[in-house]
């Protein structure tokens, strides 16, 4: 069982408790303008917001690094090809190989931007558990395949990785050992087939025995919310915090062109 | 005496690909208030039956008449499976609800009862079959034989009339399955058991029918 350990979604901070249909639409719409900006003064100022965020959510400090490593690893391999194959001015060199400028500071607002983003997501998503974000879309009108498509894969992930590693103990039993061969690879092929077949039944047999208890097509949820007046508050708060990042990444150059 | 609840008169039966059918000219009756226990080996066609009435199998030839009703195509099954319920060989199978509450409110949500009510009766099966508190409990993390409780509540919550079970005590301990004898033994509705396990239909059914390519026979 550790396919998607939730490890942020318990907690009783006030990020915790705000009303998860609220901290989703902040989220996303503080992703996306994190995602457009391309001026340092946005980018740092939504990596100050959303470890504003990150502190109200009290999350244990050494699991939220830990998940920061993962994505920044991702991000390393930017810092080695960016600055190398962007055209600019040359600041460094390295044989034929010259890192840019414009490189570095742009594999720069990358990492800030990216960074800020996770951060955000972790303080406002990952506090929700993976359930209650279904739900949640679901009462904000998000197509309903889209949820459904969430909630089934959260239910049989859990089955399927049941289910791979049975095959895996089924192959450790009878003396498999991977290596650099051919056979490794003929029997993880095998493996991921099997797997993609026993899905597919799975997936035949969950929707004969829906049709059994009457489905035809239509998703009913008893999920029911509650908005507090700190989920207005945090949403007229978040509207205006999103307005300024938005005069910083618009309006900031041309005003401190202008001064 | 009164009407058969399911009656199948010369079905025949074949999966797609295999050498020879599963049914061929097979009959079949059930009357009401009839417990009956399915037996045979593997592959005698039990589960086939049960799909078979259920309309997830569609015979090749042959009548079906459940309740009285001919039932030929999808629309006709749909009306079906509002009266009779399947419980399934793998919960994991039937349980695709986040929550148990939730997937118990499922099927008579689906029979169109309001939220508030479908909510009502979901919690009144659950207590019957002693599930009180597993309302908000994430159906995947639930034990076995918890999975199979529910599984059970969630298809007595559209108060069939007639109920199918498919190998229900497979790997259940001993605990688990003396509570659901004693469940299946205080319904009031017919039902038919495919079990390979005989103390258990000997407690549940009145009477065992071997499974053949033609008919069922008394053992």
């Amino acid at each position: 069982m550790s396919a998607i350990a939730e490890p942020f979604s318990e907690g009783a901070s006030l990020a915790h408790r705000l009303d998860p249909r609220a901290k989703l639409v902040v989220a996303g719409i503080f992703a996306v303008q994190m995602a457009v900006a391309h001026t340092y003064v946005a980018a740092l100022t939504g990596l100050v917001l959303s470890l504003i965020c990150l502190a109200l959510a009290r999350l244990p400090l050494k699991k939220v690094l830990v998940r920061l490593l993962v994505v920044n690893s991702f991000i390393c391999f930017l810092w080695v090809i960016l600055p190398l194959t962007y055209p600019g001015e040359a600041v460094w060199r390295f044989g034929p190989l010259a890192a840019s400028r414009q490189g570095l500071i742009f594999t720069g607002l990358i990492t800030l931007k990216s960074n800020a983003i996770i951060i955000a997501l972790i303080a406002l998503v990952a506090t929700v558990p993976v359930i209650t974000i279904g739900q949640a879309m679901h009462n904000l009108r998000f197509p309903n395949k889209l949820c459904h498509l969430l909630l089934f894969t959260y239910r049989y992930l859990y089955v399927i990785e049941e289910e791979y590693h049975r095959l895996v103990q089924a192959m450790k039993i009878r003396g498999f050992r991977p290596g650099t061969n051919l056979h490794t690879y003929r029997s993880y092929a095998n493996l991921a087939a099997m797997l993609l077949v026993l899905s597919y039944d799975r997936a035949d047999r969950v929707f004969q025995a829906m049709r059994c208890r009457g489905f035809h097509g239509c998703f009913y949820s008893l999920r029911t919310f509650s908005w507090q007046r700190r989920d207005g508050i945090f949403v007229v708060a978040s509207v205006l915090v999103l307005m300024i990042l938005l005069f910083l990444e618009w309006r900031m150059p041309s005003f401190l062109a202008r001064i | 005496m009164s009407e058969p609840l399911i009656e199948m008169y010369n079905i025949t039966f074949a999966y797609p690909g295999a050498s020879r059918p599963v049914f061929e000219d097979f009959n079949f009756q059930l009357l009401p208030e009839q417990h009956i226990g399915l037996v045979g080996p593997n592959g005698c066609g039990k589960t086939t039956l049960l799909h078979l009435i259920m309309g997830l199998l569609k015979p090749q030839a042959g009548r079906i008449v459940i309740f009285g009703q001919e039932v030929s195509n999808e629309r006709d099954f749909v009306a079906v499976r509002q009266k009779v319920g399947l419980l399934f060989q793998n919960a994991d199978d039937q349980l695709f609800c986040p929550t148990v509450l939730e997937d118990v409110a499922f099927g008579p949500l689906n029979q169109g009862k309001a939220p508030a009510e479908a909510m009502q009766i979901a919690r009144e099966t659950m207590e019957r079959l002693g599930l009180h508190g597993f309302e908000d409990r994430v159906t995947y993390k639930l034990s076995g034989g918890e999975k199979k409780l529910v599984s059970l509540a969630t298809v007595l919550a559209m108060r069939p009339q007639l109920l199918l079970l498919d190998e229900p005590s497979t790997g259940l301990d001993e605990q688990t399955k003396h509570r659901l004898m004693h469940i299946l033994m205080d319904l009031e509705i017919a039902y038919m058991i495919v079990s390979h396990e005989s103390d258990f239909l000997s407690y549940t059914t009145h009477e065992c029918l071997h499974v053949h390519g033609h008919c069922c026979k008394p053992e």
